[in-house]
Protein backbone atom coordinates (compact mmCIF):
# COMPACT_ATOMS: atom_id res chain seq x y z
CA UNK A 1 0.00 0.00 0.00
CA UNK A 2 1.42 3.27 -1.09
CA UNK A 3 1.69 6.19 1.57
CA UNK A 4 -0.48 9.10 1.27
CA UNK A 5 2.08 11.41 -0.32
CA UNK A 6 3.52 9.33 -2.87
CA UNK A 7 -0.36 8.89 -4.14
CA UNK A 8 -0.41 12.76 -4.03
CA UNK A 9 2.52 13.34 -5.77
CA UNK A 10 1.34 10.59 -8.40
CA UNK A 11 -1.76 12.37 -8.83
CA UNK A 12 -0.19 15.28 -9.49
CA UNK A 13 2.25 14.18 -11.90
CA UNK A 14 -0.72 13.02 -14.11
CA UNK A 15 -1.74 14.94 -17.45
CA UNK A 16 -3.05 18.07 -16.71
CA UNK A 17 -5.83 16.88 -19.41
CA UNK A 18 -5.68 13.36 -18.09
CA UNK A 19 -9.70 12.57 -16.78
CA UNK A 20 -8.62 11.77 -13.45
CA UNK A 21 -7.02 14.89 -12.87
CA UNK A 22 -9.46 16.77 -14.36
CA UNK A 23 -12.12 15.54 -11.80
CA UNK A 24 -9.70 15.43 -9.02
CA UNK A 25 -8.77 19.09 -9.41
CA UNK A 26 -12.25 20.27 -9.51
CA UNK A 27 -13.29 18.17 -6.95
CA UNK A 28 -10.30 19.49 -4.46
CA UNK A 29 -10.80 23.26 -5.48
CA UNK A 30 -15.26 23.03 -4.74
CA UNK A 31 -13.95 21.15 -1.43
CA UNK A 32 -11.51 23.74 0.03
CA UNK A 33 -13.58 26.97 -1.10
CA UNK A 34 -16.56 25.71 0.67
CA UNK A 35 -14.93 25.19 3.91
CA UNK A 36 -13.11 28.49 3.88
CA UNK A 37 -16.97 30.01 3.03
CA UNK A 38 -18.65 28.26 4.98
CA UNK A 39 -15.87 28.89 8.26
CA UNK A 40 -15.64 32.56 7.19
CA UNK A 41 -19.73 32.66 7.09
CA UNK A 42 -19.83 30.97 10.35
CA UNK A 43 -17.33 32.67 12.34
CA UNK A 44 -18.15 35.68 11.66
CA UNK A 45 -22.10 35.18 12.35
CA UNK A 46 -22.06 36.69 15.29
CA UNK A 47 -21.18 39.96 14.76
CA UNK A 48 -22.97 40.50 11.52
CA UNK A 49 -26.21 39.79 13.99
CA UNK A 50 -25.39 41.91 16.35
CA UNK A 51 -25.24 44.45 13.45
CA UNK A 52 -28.81 43.45 12.02
CA UNK A 53 -30.28 44.02 15.54
CA UNK A 54 -28.93 47.10 15.51
CA UNK A 55 -30.03 48.74 12.71
CA UNK A 56 -33.36 46.17 13.46
CA UNK A 57 -33.65 48.72 16.52
CA UNK A 58 -32.62 51.86 15.14
CA UNK A 59 -35.58 51.19 12.75
CA UNK A 60 -38.37 50.71 15.08
CA UNK A 61 -37.07 54.02 16.80
CA UNK A 62 -37.29 55.73 13.57
CA UNK A 63 -40.32 54.41 13.36
CA UNK A 64 -41.60 56.15 16.43
CA UNK A 65 -40.48 59.25 15.02
CA UNK A 66 -42.68 59.39 11.86
CA UNK A 67 -46.08 59.26 14.08
CA UNK A 68 -47.15 62.43 14.97
CA UNK A 69 -47.49 63.70 18.38
CA UNK A 70 -45.95 60.53 19.74
CA UNK A 71 -42.52 61.53 21.03
CA UNK A 72 -44.37 64.41 23.15
CA UNK A 73 -47.00 61.84 24.47
CA UNK A 74 -44.12 59.68 25.59
CA UNK A 75 -42.04 62.76 27.19
CA UNK A 76 -44.90 64.16 29.08
CA UNK A 77 -45.56 60.35 30.74
CA UNK A 78 -42.00 60.19 31.30
CA UNK A 79 -41.31 56.53 28.94
CA UNK A 80 -38.07 56.60 26.66
CA UNK A 81 -38.88 52.92 25.04
CA UNK A 82 -42.28 50.64 24.37
CA UNK A 83 -42.93 48.21 27.53
CA UNK A 84 -42.31 44.36 25.73
CA UNK A 85 -44.88 41.61 26.80
CA UNK A 86 -45.36 38.44 25.81
CA UNK A 87 -48.33 36.98 24.29
CA UNK A 88 -49.88 33.38 23.71
CA UNK A 89 -50.97 33.70 20.53
CA UNK A 90 -53.70 30.58 20.63
CA UNK A 91 -55.07 32.01 23.50
CA UNK A 92 -54.64 36.18 23.30
CA UNK A 93 -53.48 36.28 27.17
CA UNK A 94 -50.24 37.73 27.74
CA UNK A 95 -47.59 35.15 29.12
CA UNK A 96 -45.59 37.04 31.45
CA UNK A 97 -43.51 33.25 32.41
CA UNK A 98 -42.14 33.10 29.02
CA UNK A 99 -38.93 35.29 29.40
CA UNK A 100 -38.37 38.25 26.45
CA UNK A 101 -34.76 38.85 26.32
CA UNK A 102 -32.59 37.33 23.74
CA UNK A 103 -36.29 35.42 22.73
CA UNK A 104 -36.03 34.05 19.00
CA UNK A 105 -39.28 33.60 17.19
CA UNK A 106 -37.84 31.76 14.51
CA UNK A 107 -36.00 29.12 16.44
CA UNK A 108 -39.56 28.83 18.87
CA UNK A 109 -41.37 28.02 15.70
CA UNK A 110 -39.34 25.53 14.28
CA UNK A 111 -39.22 23.75 18.23
CA UNK A 112 -42.07 20.63 18.61
CA UNK A 113 -42.20 21.93 21.92
CA UNK A 114 -42.67 25.96 21.38
CA UNK A 115 -44.07 26.11 18.10
CA UNK A 116 -46.93 24.41 15.66
CA UNK A 117 -47.32 23.46 12.08
CA UNK A 118 -49.94 25.54 10.18
CA UNK A 119 -52.21 23.78 8.24
CA UNK A 120 -50.96 24.45 4.51
CA UNK A 121 -54.46 26.16 3.28
CA UNK A 122 -54.23 28.19 6.06
CA UNK A 123 -50.13 29.24 5.79
CA UNK A 124 -50.57 32.08 3.46
CA UNK A 125 -47.70 33.87 3.86
CA UNK A 126 -45.40 30.56 3.14
CA UNK A 127 -43.96 30.24 7.14
CA UNK A 128 -44.75 26.67 7.63
CA UNK A 129 -44.53 26.70 11.75
CA UNK A 130 -45.54 29.64 13.89
CA UNK A 131 -44.49 29.76 17.58
CA UNK A 132 -46.52 29.62 20.32
CA UNK A 133 -45.56 32.64 21.89
CA UNK A 134 -44.82 36.28 20.63
CA UNK A 135 -43.56 39.10 21.80
CA UNK A 136 -45.59 42.40 21.02
CA UNK A 137 -44.58 45.96 22.48
CA UNK A 138 -47.31 48.80 23.40
CA UNK A 139 -47.30 52.26 24.99
CA UNK A 140 -49.70 52.32 27.84
CA UNK A 141 -50.97 55.58 29.45
CA UNK A 142 -52.81 55.02 32.88
CA UNK A 143 -54.07 51.69 31.86
CA UNK A 144 -55.45 52.79 28.30
CA UNK A 145 -53.73 51.62 25.61
CA UNK A 146 -51.86 54.61 23.52
CA UNK A 147 -50.14 52.47 20.59
CA UNK A 148 -49.68 48.32 20.13
CA UNK A 149 -46.59 47.43 17.64
CA UNK A 150 -46.97 43.81 16.67
CA UNK A 151 -44.10 42.12 15.27
CA UNK A 152 -44.13 39.85 12.18
CA UNK A 153 -42.36 37.98 9.37
CA UNK A 154 -43.24 36.11 5.81
CA UNK A 155 -41.79 34.54 3.29
CA UNK A 156 -41.03 36.77 0.14
CA UNK A 157 -39.90 36.18 -3.15
CA UNK A 158 -35.84 35.29 -2.03
CA UNK A 159 -36.18 35.91 1.69
CA UNK A 160 -37.90 36.47 4.99
CA UNK A 161 -39.41 39.17 5.33
CA UNK A 162 -39.98 40.68 8.92
CA UNK A 163 -41.98 44.07 9.92
CA UNK A 164 -43.42 45.99 13.02
CA UNK A 165 -46.67 46.95 12.71
CA UNK A 166 -47.95 50.02 14.49
CA UNK A 167 -51.82 50.11 15.38
CA UNK A 168 -53.94 52.92 16.38
CA UNK A 169 -55.73 52.11 20.27
CA UNK A 170 -59.05 51.97 18.24
CA UNK A 171 -57.07 48.25 16.99
CA UNK A 172 -58.48 49.07 13.42
CA UNK A 173 -56.19 52.15 12.01
CA UNK A 174 -52.70 51.24 11.12
CA UNK A 175 -49.91 53.93 12.51
CA UNK A 176 -47.36 52.82 10.38
CA UNK A 177 -45.64 49.82 9.02
CA UNK A 178 -42.31 49.72 9.33
CA UNK A 179 -40.26 46.77 7.63
CA UNK A 180 -37.36 45.69 9.54
CA UNK A 181 -35.50 42.88 7.66
CA UNK A 182 -35.49 41.99 4.27
CA UNK A 183 -33.00 40.20 1.44
CA UNK A 184 -35.11 40.57 -1.76
CA UNK A 185 -34.17 41.84 -4.77
CA UNK A 186 -31.68 44.88 -4.63
CA UNK A 187 -33.88 47.93 -6.64
CA UNK A 188 -37.23 45.57 -7.19
CA UNK A 189 -38.23 43.58 -4.38
CA UNK A 190 -35.93 45.48 -1.78
CA UNK A 191 -37.72 48.73 -2.70
CA UNK A 192 -40.95 47.34 -0.13
CA UNK A 193 -38.52 48.91 2.84
CA UNK A 194 -38.58 52.20 0.85
CA UNK A 195 -40.10 54.99 3.39
CA UNK A 196 -42.22 56.08 0.27
CA UNK A 197 -44.09 52.61 0.43
CA UNK A 198 -44.02 52.77 4.28
CA UNK A 199 -45.87 56.15 3.89
CA UNK A 200 -49.35 54.35 1.88
CA UNK A 201 -49.77 52.54 5.00
CA UNK A 202 -50.91 55.06 7.92
CA UNK A 203 -54.41 55.51 7.88
CA UNK A 204 -55.53 52.65 6.51
CA UNK A 205 -57.97 50.12 8.16
CA UNK A 206 -57.28 46.38 9.20
CA UNK A 207 -60.57 45.36 9.18
CA UNK A 208 -64.13 46.24 8.07
CA UNK A 209 -66.87 46.79 10.12
CA UNK A 210 -68.02 43.16 10.76
CA UNK A 211 -63.99 42.42 11.85
CA UNK A 212 -63.54 40.59 8.85
CA UNK A 213 -59.33 41.64 8.37
CA UNK A 214 -59.80 42.73 4.82
CA UNK A 215 -56.21 45.08 4.42
CA UNK A 216 -54.36 43.92 1.26
CA UNK A 217 -51.99 44.65 -1.29
CA UNK A 218 -53.60 44.83 -4.99
CA UNK A 219 -52.34 45.90 -8.51
CA UNK A 220 -52.73 48.88 -10.13
CA UNK A 221 -55.06 51.79 -8.44
CA UNK A 222 -55.88 50.59 -4.96
CA UNK A 223 -59.11 52.61 -3.18
CA UNK A 224 -60.71 53.10 -0.17
CA UNK A 225 -58.93 52.34 3.64
CA UNK A 226 -58.33 48.92 3.00
CA UNK A 227 -55.90 48.40 0.11
CA UNK A 228 -52.37 49.63 -0.75
CA UNK A 229 -50.92 50.09 -4.13
CA UNK A 230 -48.42 47.22 -4.83
CA UNK A 231 -45.13 47.84 -5.95
CA UNK A 232 -44.87 47.66 -9.37
CA UNK A 233 -41.83 45.29 -10.41
CA UNK A 234 -41.70 44.12 -6.96
CA UNK A 235 -45.40 42.00 -7.02
CA UNK A 236 -44.29 39.11 -5.15
CA UNK A 237 -42.48 40.57 -2.03
CA UNK A 238 -45.42 43.48 -1.68
CA UNK A 239 -47.93 40.38 -2.03
CA UNK A 240 -45.63 38.88 0.64
CA UNK A 241 -46.37 41.65 3.15
CA UNK A 242 -49.86 41.96 2.18
CA UNK A 243 -50.27 38.28 3.62
CA UNK A 244 -48.15 39.05 6.40
CA UNK A 245 -50.70 41.12 7.54
CA UNK A 246 -53.45 38.89 6.85
CA UNK A 247 -51.53 36.00 8.43
CA UNK A 248 -50.67 37.63 11.44
CA UNK A 249 -53.62 39.29 12.42
CA UNK A 250 -55.88 36.38 11.68
CA UNK A 251 -56.87 33.53 13.67
CA UNK A 252 -53.35 31.88 14.20
CA UNK A 253 -51.39 35.10 14.57
CA UNK A 254 -52.67 38.26 16.86
CA UNK A 255 -56.18 37.77 16.02
CA UNK A 256 -57.02 36.33 19.78
CA UNK A 257 -55.33 38.82 20.91
CA UNK A 258 -56.86 41.76 18.87
CA UNK A 259 -59.94 40.95 20.06
CA UNK A 260 -59.43 40.02 23.43
CA UNK A 261 -57.91 43.56 23.98
CA UNK A 262 -61.30 44.62 22.19
CA UNK A 263 -63.46 43.06 24.47
CA UNK A 264 -61.71 43.31 27.89
CA UNK A 265 -58.68 45.82 27.03
CA UNK A 266 -54.95 45.77 28.45
CA UNK B 1 13.45 47.08 -11.72
CA UNK B 2 11.03 45.10 -13.84
CA UNK B 3 8.93 44.01 -11.14
CA UNK B 4 8.27 47.48 -10.23
CA UNK B 5 6.72 47.63 -13.97
CA UNK B 6 4.05 45.45 -12.91
CA UNK B 7 2.57 47.75 -10.26
CA UNK B 8 3.42 51.23 -11.95
CA UNK B 9 2.63 49.96 -15.93
CA UNK B 10 -1.52 49.55 -15.16
CA UNK B 11 -1.64 53.08 -13.44
CA UNK B 12 -1.81 55.24 -16.68
CA UNK B 13 -0.50 53.06 -19.04
CA UNK B 14 -2.21 49.92 -19.05
CA UNK B 15 -5.34 51.48 -17.11
CA UNK B 16 -7.75 48.42 -17.03
CA UNK B 17 -10.42 51.03 -16.78
CA UNK B 18 -9.66 53.41 -19.37
CA UNK B 19 -7.15 51.20 -21.78
CA UNK B 20 -9.00 48.43 -21.81
CA UNK B 21 -12.80 49.84 -20.75
CA UNK B 22 -13.06 46.94 -18.87
CA UNK B 23 -14.92 47.27 -15.15
CA UNK B 24 -17.18 49.87 -16.09
CA UNK B 25 -20.15 48.64 -14.69
CA UNK B 26 -19.28 49.01 -10.65
CA UNK B 27 -17.09 52.28 -11.86
CA UNK B 28 -20.73 53.98 -12.26
CA UNK B 29 -22.22 52.27 -9.53
CA UNK B 30 -20.64 52.66 -6.33
CA UNK B 31 -18.83 56.48 -7.86
CA UNK B 32 -21.84 58.41 -5.99
CA UNK B 33 -19.34 58.87 -2.96
CA UNK B 34 -15.84 58.66 -2.20
CA UNK B 35 -16.16 56.49 0.84
CA UNK B 36 -18.13 53.94 -1.22
CA UNK B 37 -15.43 53.93 -4.26
CA UNK B 38 -12.92 53.49 -1.60
CA UNK B 39 -14.30 50.83 0.18
CA UNK B 40 -15.05 49.08 -3.42
CA UNK B 41 -11.33 50.05 -4.14
CA UNK B 42 -9.80 47.97 -1.51
CA UNK B 43 -12.37 45.20 -1.84
CA UNK B 44 -11.45 44.52 -5.20
CA UNK B 45 -7.71 44.98 -5.02
CA UNK B 46 -7.46 42.54 -2.11
CA UNK B 47 -9.70 40.28 -4.36
CA UNK B 48 -7.40 40.55 -7.44
CA UNK B 49 -3.95 40.20 -5.13
CA UNK B 50 -5.29 37.03 -3.84
CA UNK B 51 -7.10 35.51 -6.44
CA UNK B 52 -3.50 36.44 -8.68
CA UNK B 53 -1.95 34.50 -6.24
CA UNK B 54 -3.57 31.64 -5.56
CA UNK B 55 -4.22 30.53 -9.35
CA UNK B 56 -0.54 31.69 -9.95
CA UNK B 57 0.07 28.89 -7.31
CA UNK B 58 -2.02 26.52 -8.76
CA UNK B 59 -1.41 27.06 -12.74
CA UNK B 60 0.52 24.12 -13.61
CA UNK B 61 -2.04 21.96 -12.08
CA UNK B 62 -4.93 23.48 -13.18
CA UNK B 63 -6.46 21.49 -16.14
CA UNK B 64 -7.21 23.71 -19.22
CA UNK B 65 -10.50 22.18 -20.25
CA UNK B 66 -12.21 23.37 -16.97
CA UNK B 67 -9.53 26.57 -16.15
CA UNK B 68 -12.18 29.77 -16.34
CA UNK B 69 -14.47 27.25 -13.84
CA UNK B 70 -11.79 26.85 -11.83
CA UNK B 71 -10.87 30.36 -11.95
CA UNK B 72 -14.33 31.41 -11.10
CA UNK B 73 -14.87 29.25 -8.12
CA UNK B 74 -11.43 30.48 -6.41
CA UNK B 75 -12.56 34.11 -7.43
CA UNK B 76 -15.87 33.68 -6.05
CA UNK B 77 -14.74 32.01 -2.73
CA UNK B 78 -12.57 35.34 -2.11
CA UNK B 79 -15.69 37.72 -2.68
CA UNK B 80 -17.65 36.01 -0.18
CA UNK B 81 -15.25 35.83 2.38
CA UNK B 82 -14.47 39.67 1.61
CA UNK B 83 -18.05 40.58 1.40
CA UNK B 84 -18.65 38.68 5.07
CA UNK B 85 -16.20 40.39 6.27
CA UNK B 86 -17.56 44.03 5.26
CA UNK B 87 -20.97 43.13 6.93
CA UNK B 88 -19.03 42.26 10.07
CA UNK B 89 -16.91 44.89 10.37
CA UNK B 90 -18.22 48.02 8.09
CA UNK B 91 -21.86 47.24 8.29
CA UNK B 92 -23.14 50.30 7.10
CA UNK B 93 -20.71 50.60 4.29
CA UNK B 94 -21.43 47.19 3.34
CA UNK B 95 -25.91 48.33 3.54
CA UNK B 96 -24.67 51.10 0.65
CA UNK B 97 -22.45 48.77 -1.36
CA UNK B 98 -25.26 46.06 -1.47
CA UNK B 99 -25.16 43.69 -3.86
CA UNK B 100 -21.95 45.37 -5.74
CA UNK B 101 -18.89 43.69 -3.82
CA UNK B 102 -20.75 40.06 -4.70
CA UNK B 103 -20.95 41.37 -8.34
CA UNK B 104 -16.76 41.91 -8.08
CA UNK B 105 -16.98 38.10 -9.07
CA UNK B 106 -18.35 39.67 -12.46
CA UNK B 107 -15.72 42.05 -12.78
CA UNK B 108 -14.01 41.70 -15.98
CA UNK B 109 -10.50 42.61 -14.04
CA UNK B 110 -10.82 40.19 -11.84
CA UNK B 111 -10.94 37.58 -14.94
CA UNK B 112 -8.68 39.15 -16.88
CA UNK B 113 -5.78 39.39 -15.24
CA UNK B 114 -6.10 35.67 -14.08
CA UNK B 115 -6.84 34.82 -17.37
CA UNK B 116 -3.73 36.60 -19.26
CA UNK B 117 -1.30 37.04 -16.31
CA UNK B 118 -1.55 34.81 -13.15
CA UNK B 119 -2.13 31.56 -15.58
CA UNK B 120 1.32 31.99 -17.16
CA UNK B 121 3.37 33.93 -14.59
CA UNK B 122 4.98 33.07 -11.37
CA UNK B 123 3.60 33.94 -7.86
CA UNK B 124 5.25 37.04 -6.92
CA UNK B 125 4.80 39.03 -10.55
CA UNK B 126 1.13 37.88 -10.43
CA UNK B 127 0.36 39.71 -6.68
CA UNK B 128 2.22 43.15 -8.43
CA UNK B 129 0.47 42.59 -10.94
CA UNK B 130 -2.88 42.29 -9.84
CA UNK B 131 -1.84 45.05 -6.90
CA UNK B 132 -1.09 47.40 -10.16
CA UNK B 133 -4.30 46.60 -12.17
CA UNK B 134 -6.22 46.99 -8.39
CA UNK B 135 -4.18 50.41 -7.72
CA UNK B 136 -4.99 51.52 -11.40
CA UNK B 137 -8.59 50.45 -11.13
CA UNK B 138 -8.95 52.33 -7.66
CA UNK B 139 -7.17 55.80 -9.07
CA UNK B 140 -9.83 55.74 -11.69
CA UNK B 141 -12.98 54.92 -9.17
CA UNK B 142 -11.37 58.24 -6.71
CA UNK B 143 -11.43 60.20 -9.60
CA UNK B 144 -14.71 59.72 -10.61
CA UNK B 145 -16.08 59.37 -6.95
CA UNK B 146 -14.51 62.50 -6.04
CA UNK B 147 -15.75 64.97 -8.86
CA UNK B 148 -19.20 63.30 -8.99
CA UNK B 149 -19.15 64.06 -4.78
CA UNK B 150 -17.89 66.89 -4.74
CA UNK B 151 -19.85 68.45 -7.58
CA UNK B 152 -23.18 66.42 -6.79
CA UNK B 153 -23.01 67.35 -2.86
CA UNK B 154 -20.31 69.49 -1.95
CA UNK B 155 -18.39 66.99 -0.04
CA UNK B 156 -15.40 65.21 0.12
CA UNK B 157 -15.97 61.60 2.52
CA UNK B 158 -18.88 62.98 3.84
CA UNK B 159 -17.43 65.89 4.93
CA UNK B 160 -18.53 69.47 3.34
CA UNK B 161 -16.23 71.38 1.70
CA UNK B 162 -18.34 73.93 0.74
CA UNK B 163 -21.69 74.96 1.74
CA UNK B 164 -24.49 74.28 -0.22
CA UNK B 165 -27.55 76.15 -1.03
CA UNK B 166 -29.73 74.13 1.30
CA UNK B 167 -27.59 74.97 4.27
CA UNK B 168 -27.95 78.80 3.31
CA UNK B 169 -24.46 78.75 1.45
CA UNK B 170 -24.09 79.77 -2.78
CA UNK B 171 -23.01 76.15 -3.78
CA UNK B 172 -26.25 74.75 -5.57
CA UNK B 173 -25.38 70.76 -5.85
CA UNK B 174 -25.47 68.94 -9.88
CA UNK B 175 -28.35 66.48 -9.72
CA UNK B 176 -27.01 64.89 -12.62
CA UNK B 177 -23.53 64.22 -11.21
CA UNK B 178 -25.73 61.82 -8.70
CA UNK B 179 -26.79 59.69 -11.77
CA UNK B 180 -24.95 56.75 -13.54
CA UNK B 181 -24.79 59.00 -16.51
CA UNK B 182 -22.44 61.56 -14.97
CA UNK B 183 -19.67 58.62 -14.39
CA UNK B 184 -20.24 57.63 -18.07
CA UNK B 185 -19.08 61.66 -19.21
CA UNK B 186 -16.19 61.47 -16.17
CA UNK B 187 -15.08 58.54 -17.65
CA UNK B 188 -15.41 59.79 -21.08
CA UNK B 189 -13.28 62.79 -20.53
CA UNK B 190 -10.61 61.33 -18.51
CA UNK B 191 -10.10 58.70 -21.00
CA UNK B 192 -10.13 62.01 -23.95
CA UNK B 193 -7.56 63.66 -21.23
CA UNK B 194 -5.13 60.20 -21.59
CA UNK B 195 -5.39 59.33 -25.00
CA UNK B 196 -4.51 63.12 -25.79
CA UNK B 197 -1.77 63.19 -23.53
CA UNK B 198 -0.18 59.62 -25.18
CA UNK B 199 -1.34 58.66 -28.33
CA UNK B 200 0.03 55.22 -28.67
CA UNK B 201 -3.11 54.58 -26.72
CA UNK B 202 -5.17 55.66 -29.44
CA UNK B 203 -6.32 51.71 -31.23
CA UNK B 204 -6.23 51.75 -34.81
CA UNK B 205 -10.41 51.85 -36.35
CA UNK B 206 -11.02 48.37 -37.59
CA UNK B 207 -12.51 49.88 -40.77
CA UNK B 208 -11.96 52.75 -42.62
CA UNK B 209 -14.53 54.74 -44.76
CA UNK B 210 -14.09 53.92 -48.13
CA UNK B 211 -13.66 56.97 -50.02
CA UNK B 212 -14.86 57.98 -54.00
CA UNK B 213 -11.51 57.70 -55.68
CA UNK B 214 -10.29 54.19 -53.05
CA UNK B 215 -12.97 52.41 -54.37
CA UNK B 216 -12.89 52.86 -58.49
Amino acid sequence: MADPLTIWRRFLARKNDDPVKTFGVAVLVAFISAVVVSTTSVTLKPLQDAHLAAARAARIEAMLDTLPGLRGLMEEAGITALETRMVELSSGSFAPEVVYDDFDSIAAAEDPATGIAIPPDADIAGLKRRENHAPVYLLERDGDLMLLVLPMRAVGYQSTITAMLALQPDLRTIAALTITGQGETPGLGARIADPNWASLWPGKQIANDSGEIVINVVRGQASGPYQIDGISGATRSSNAVGAMLQFWLGDLGFGPFLDRLESEGL
Amino acid sequence: MSMIRHVTAPLIDRNPVTLQILGICSALAVTTSLTTALTMSVALTVVLCASAAIISAVRRHIPSSIRLIIQITIIASLVIVIDEFLQAYAFQISQRLSIFVGLIVTNCVVLGRAESFAMRNPVWPSVLDGLGNGLGYSLILMIVGGVREFFGAGTLFGQAVVTTQADGGWFQPLGLMSLAPSAFFILGLLIWAIRSLRRDQIEEPEYRLVTKEAEQ
